[in-house]
């Protein structure tokens, strides 16, 4: 797939950034005219991710989280988030609805939400080392757009 | 995220406003504990015509009130969600544990 456009970002993980993104994100992908649906899903989806890092990646620091948003020819977007915190030990349990390291101050349903409002997500992690999240959507070209 | 409350007879309305977040997360429940506390209501209606914004923080915050009103023996119901939150409260199967009526719906 060839890149049409890419931005990168880089913040410290402070709670207070978790808008941010959603509006740094909602803003880079306006150019692909998305409904108001695909842009909430892409803003619920980035929250997600960003609020992980925060919550999970660096519990008792303050680490820095980048952000690469891209598009790609055709209406594809990619939502490429990363830290260098904790890691998660257990891929596959760390997805399952419900789940959480988090305490009752999380839901466990991260990412679920990520999985359900995107058209795909894949984790890859490294106890000690971070954590990278990836989710793309395709943003349907609608006739008007053309 | 900023909320306002109103109380009649036994029910306690709190209209949620703007993002809710894991930023605003812990402020929302201690505030609406505050209420809870103050009013000891029957019901307590999370009313979120005007949150314009939620993610699975919000879940956490609607089960933590839930769980705290159903010690005291209250009950609580979700009234006028937008689509997003509402996309969200779908995805989390909230309806399963706190009814969601939308606009126009009575709630009694």
């Amino acid at each position: 797939m060839k890149v049409r456009n890419y931005i990168k970002l880089e913040f410290p993980a402070l709670s207070i950034n978790e808008s941010f993104a959603r509006s740094a994100t909602a803003g880079f992908v306006a150019q692909l005219d998305p409904t108001l649906e695909e842009l909430d899903d892409i803003k619920t989806a980035v929250s997600e991710a960003v609020t992980n890092c925060i919550v999970h990646a660096y519990p008792d620091s303050v680490g820095k989280i980048s952000l690469r948003l891209c598009i790609y020819e055709g209406g594809g977007f990619e939502i490429r988030v990363r830290d260098w915190g904790k890691g998660i030990e257990n891929i596959d349990m760390a997805m399952q609805p419900m789940y959480t390291t988090g305490g009752e101050d999380r839901s466990g349903m991260g990412f679920t939400i990520m999985e359900s409002f995107m058209d795909m997500l894949s984790v890859s992690s490294a106890p000690g080392k971070g954590t990278t999240v990836v989710m793309q959507r395709v943003i349907k070209q609608r006739e008007s757009r053309r | 995220m900023k909320f306002t409350t109103a109380y009649s007879g036994g029910r306690l309305t709190v209209y949620l406003c703007g993002e809710l977040d894991h930023h605003g997360a812990r402020e929302a429940v201690r505030g609406i504990s505050d209420a809870i506390d103050g009013f000891l209501p029957r019901d307590l209606v999370l009313d979120m015509s005007e949150l314009t914004f939620m993610d699975s923080s919000g879940i956490a915050v609607i089960v933590k009130i839930n769980r705290k009103l159903g010690s005291c023996g209250g009950r609580m119901l979700i009234e006028n969600p937008a689509p997003q939150p509402l996309k969200v409260l779908d995805a989390a199967g909230v309806d399963r544990l706190v009814p969601i009526f939308a606009k126009g719906e009575v709630t009694t």
